[in-house]
Parts: C-alpha cells; sequence; structure tokens
C-alpha cells in the first residue's frame, strides 16, 4: 500500500485577474517521481508554485496528510517541501557557500549542515571548486546544480524542480538527470519534475501527469504514458 | 600648519558622524534597495527620545541603551505600519512615503519637545590621555563609537545566519522565501536596525551642533555623499566615505570656497559621483550572467 505524500485536489490559480489552472488533481506517493508534461503555457511552473503558495490559489493541496493551501511559503518550506523555481533562483551576489548554507536556513541541526555541505560538494564536486566564489560567475550547468543542491541542504522530504534542463548542454542535462535518480534511490526524496524535455523526464519519473491550459487531460504510469501515440507524436518526436 | 592639522582632525571626528549615517543609509539599502530619506528627521527624533530620557533623570549611558532600543522598535514598526502596505508597490510610491515621513518625523519632533535649541551632554570626558589639542573628547569618544558600530553591524552581516539571511532577502526575495526566510520581516529588521544606528549618530552629533528638529538634515546630505562615494552598498566604503567627506568639507570650507557654501560640497559630489562612478570607490560591482 503505497501512502500519498502530496494530493492535490480541484487546483485552481490565479496571476491577478487570470487564470492559470483549471481544477488540477493529482497525487504523488512517498519515494516516488512524479512529472507534468505540457506545452509552453500550459500550467506547469503555475502548479509548482502552488505547492509553495507563491500564486493565488483555491482549492485542496495536503501534504503529508495536512492542508497547506493557505499556508505561507516559509511555513509550506518548514514542513519540508524544496523549491528549485524556474530560472534557478540563485543569489547571484552571494557566493557559493552561502548560497548552500541559505538552503539550510530553517534547520536547526548545525552540525548535520555542515556535513551536508561536505555531501553535496561530493556530489558536486565542481562546486567544491568554486566554494568562494560569487554564484552569478558560474555557468549555466554549475549554476542549476548550486540550485538542486541549496535545495536539498534542507533535507526535503519532496523535491519540486522547475524545468532542471533548461538551456543546458545534453552531457550536463544527462549528468543531472542521473545525480536526481540516485538522490531519489538512495535518499528517497520525493520529486514532482516538470520538463520541457518529455522523454528524459518520462525516463526519470515513475508517474507522469499531461497539462494542457490549465487542466489535466491525462495520467498514469510514465512507461504506459511514453507508450501512448498522441503523447509520442506531440512530446516526443517521433 | 597647525591650523591645518587641526581642520583635518576635526573632519574626521564630523566625518565620523557622517559614517555612521551612510552606514544607517546602507542598511537599509541592502536591507530594502530604497534610500530612507527619512533617515535623518528619524535619527532626529530618537536624539530627542533620548534628551527626555536624560532629563528624566536617566544617567547617560542607561539613556543611550534606551535610546537604541526604542530607535530599533520603532523603526522596526514604522516598516510594518506605513512601508508594508507598499512592499511590493513601485519605488516611486515608497519615495512619497519616505518623504512623508521626513514630514512627520520633523513635525513631531517640533511638536513635542518644541523648537527652542536644547543642548545635549556628551558623555566623553574632555580631558584624557588620548585628547590633545587637535581632538577633544567628544569627538575620539564619537570616533571610537561609530569603529564599534561599524565593526558590530559588518560581524553581523558577514558571519551570523540571521545577517545572512538579510542580505539574501534583499537581493532575491523571491527565492529568499523559497528557502524558509521571512522576506518581510527581514525588511522590518532591517529597518529598526538602521534606525538604531541613526540615533547613535544623533546622540553623538547632538552635542556638537545641538539639537533642533532640523539638526540632521544637513547631516543626512553629508551622509548620503558618502555612502555614494563608498558604495551605497559596501558598509565598509559608506564609513570611510563619510570621513572623508568630513574632511573634505571642512578643507573646502576654511580654504577654498569658505563656509557658507559647505554644503554644496554635498551636492556637487553627489552629482559628480552618481555620473562618472555610479558604483563608488568600493563598491561592488555584481556580476551576472544571462
Amino acid at each position: 500500500m503505497k501512502t500519498p505524500l502530496l494530493e492535490v485536489q480541484n487546483l485552481n490559480a490565479w496571476y491577478g485577474s487570470t487564470q492559470a489552472l483549471f481544477g488540477v488533481s493529482f497525487t504523488l506517493n512517498e519515494g516516488e517521481i512524479t512529472t507534468i508534461l505540457g506545452a509552453n503555457g500550459a500550467g506547469k511552473t503555475t502548479t509548482l508554485r502552488s505547492m509553495c503558495q507563491t500564486v493565488r490559489t483555491s482549492g485542496s493541496i495536503k501534504f503529508a496528510g495536512a492542508a497547506i493551501d493557505g499556508r505561507s511559503t516559509d511555513d509550506i518550506v518548514r514542513r519540508g517541501i524544496a523549491h528549485v523555481p524556474d530560472g534557478r533562483g540563485t543569489f547571484t551576489a552571494l557566493s557559493v557557500e552561502e548560497n548552500l548554507r541559505l538552503g539550510a536556513y530553517v534547520r536547526k541541526d548545525k552540525q548535520a549542515v555542515e556535513e551536508d555541505i561536505e555531501r553535496m560538494y561530493q556530489t558536486f564536486p565542481r562546486l567544491k571548486e568554486r566554494f568562494r566564489q560569487q554564484a552569478g560567475t558560474l555557468s549555466g550547468g554549475e549554476q542549476q546544480m548550486l540550485a538542486i543542491s541549496r535545495a536539498l541542504m534542507l533535507r526535503p522530504k519532496l523535491l519540486l524542480l522547475d524545468e532542471p534542463s533548461f538551456g543546458l548542454a545534453p552531457l550536463i542535462v544527462l549528468e543531472i538527470f542521473q545525480i536526481l535518480r540516485r538522490i531519489n534511490e538512495t535518499e528517497k526524496v520525493s520529486m514532482l519534475l516538470v520538463e520541457q524535455n518529455a522523454s528524459l523526464a518520462l525516463d526519470l519519473a515513475t508517474h507522469a501527469y499531461l497539462l494542457e491550459t490549465g487542466t489535466v487531460v491525462m495520467s498514469g504510469p510514465a512507461d504506459e504514458i511514453s507508450k501512448d501515440e498522441g503523447v509520442r507524436k506531440a512530446y516526443l518526436g517521433y | 600648519m597647525e591650523a591645518f592639522i587641526h581642520q583635518v582632525t576635526s573632519g574626521l571626528a564630523t566625518g565620523g558622524i557622517y559614517a555612521s549615517v551612510a552606514l544607517a543609509l546602507v542598511m537599509i539599502y541592502q536591507a530594502t534597495h530604497h534610500i530612507n530619506f527619512a533617515q535623518g528627521e528619524m535619527a532626529t527624533f530618537a536624539t530627542y527620545i533620548g534628551w527626555a530620557l536624560i532629563q528624566a533623570g536617566l544617567p547617560y549611558w542607561v539613556a543611550f541603551a534606551l535610546t537604541v532600543a526604542i530607535g530599533f522598535i520603532g523603526g522596526a514598526a514604522v516598516q510594518r505600519i506605513f512601508l508594508k502596505p507598499v512592499e511590493k508597490a513601485p519605488v516611486l510610491t515608497n519615495v512619497i512615503v519616505f518623504i512623508g515621513l521626513l514630514v512627520i518625523f520633523n513635525s513631531m519632533s517640533g511638536w513635542i519637545f518644541d523648537h527652542t535649541i536644547k543642548p545635549f551632554p556628551s558623555p566623553f570626558p574632555t580631558e584624557g590621555f588620548l585628547v590633545t589639542k587637535y581632538l577633544g573628547g567628544h569627538e575620539i569618544g564619537s570616533m571610537l563609537v561609530t569603529l564599534v558600530v561599524l565593526v558590530a553591524i559588518y560581524a553581523f552581516f558577514r558571519f551570523t545566519p540571521l545577517g545572512l539571511a538579510m542580505r539574501a532577502a534583499a537581493q532575491n526575495p523571491d527565492s529568499a522565501a523559497l528557502v524558509g526566510i521571512r522576506v518581510s520581516w527581514m525588511l522590518a529588521l532591517g529597518w529598526g536596525l538602521a534606525a538604531a544606528i541613526g540615533g547613535i549618530a544623533g546622540m553623538m552629533i547632538a552635542p556638537v551642533v545641538f539639537l533642533d528638529p532640523n539638526m540632521m538634515s544637513g547631516i543626512l546630505l553629508y551622509g548620503f555623499a558618502g555612502a555614494l562615494l563608498g558604495g551605497i552598498d559596501n558598509p565598509w566604503g559608506a564609513v570611510i566615505g563619510g570621513f572623508v567627506v568630513g574632511v573634505l568639507e571642512n578643507l573646502l570650507g576654511a580654504y577654498v570656497i569658505g563656509t557658507e557654501l559647505k554644503l554644496s560640497v554635498a551636492l556637487v559630489l553627489i552629482v559628480t559621483i552618481l555620473t562618472i562612478m555610479p558604483n563608488g570607490v568600493f563598491g561592488k560591482k555584481v556580476v551576472t550572467r544571462v
């Protein structure tokens, strides 16, 4: 019996008076990776933002059994949701190490935070080489690695990933997705992944939802979705 | 020669005051990316509170500590009450609020404590082993206080998690919220700290220029010039800038343009810096990739 970590029911979201999501429902089981696919403007990023309540929403969002809709962002972070936002959200004027420390801002276990910083440097050796460097001077791939490790510094139960492949060279993308898989397997971090690169996302994920103009039009296990004729033509390109 | 040295040293002493005003401006700038035009009037009001506490019979340093504490709470309260509603508004809206605050605090100082010029006591001895014919006890004392405040602020921003969180919140509020920082409270904290520093600056300058509701208006201008000269995002630069402006003002006033035109030194400096090197001498040029 799988326990749902995240349960979203009938979620609507607005930017000002423009509605971006219309009754979206999905669940994410503990330890699994769920991906949300869709074209530009389908509402993928908005769905992730709704989880952190950085957009106005209605509907129910339950995380680990507790309702988090209407909660403040910092409270949601304290419950163990880390967000790698679109555009990476790096603190560009701060050093790499300061970025990592900020990821653990809400944690009180100082000793373990120091150990985790070391662990991040082991996972991403390139960050260690640049730990005192201003984060804005890193390459795109390094910034994405920094954004992911900053999110992991929270020791999150759930990691929200907004287009981790965006604007990166194919080799770097592969490296990052391998690391994500390893983190999911060894540390049991559940992930909600939004991706343009559908084949990569379906390869990594266990479950997939397809969004079109703010509504879920298809859902199922990732391997079934990737076999679907319509999805193949529209998103996988063969 | 002796007169020249005297001009330099007394320039350093007033420069110390400009330095702490500049520091307060930089504090707010780091926390909010705004320049608080009401900084000077808020500092004057805090100084009046200090004056009232001393008049009530409290020992100087007790009154000093209380004033700093009240300044801190007051500054944070001002942010919560007046600036939180316009947090997401355009810069111009904020500027209007700053000007409004300037008028409010200026009028309150005059209304509550009246407009007569009041002497303000100095806590420092007039004689001592550091006191020379060039530097009086109060001048040395106020410089030391400025330096202590500077070191404390620097350590706070550089070495504490809260200081780091404040820098993060100023730089990228969206990301700061996503790591669990209460961004809005960081702004209040920044205002509190700046008001507290302003209060200290006010109490250090008041014995020199005497206390009246417009005491800080000129000083704020010099402080602003100092902050810009050093770089508006660099606390050390702001302090050095403050001292430089103090000395420059004194020397130019004494030898070049005369005392009547002293204030224009600050204005000329501000315009020159903004056109030639907007980042200031020590300002950090932030590199960003797109």
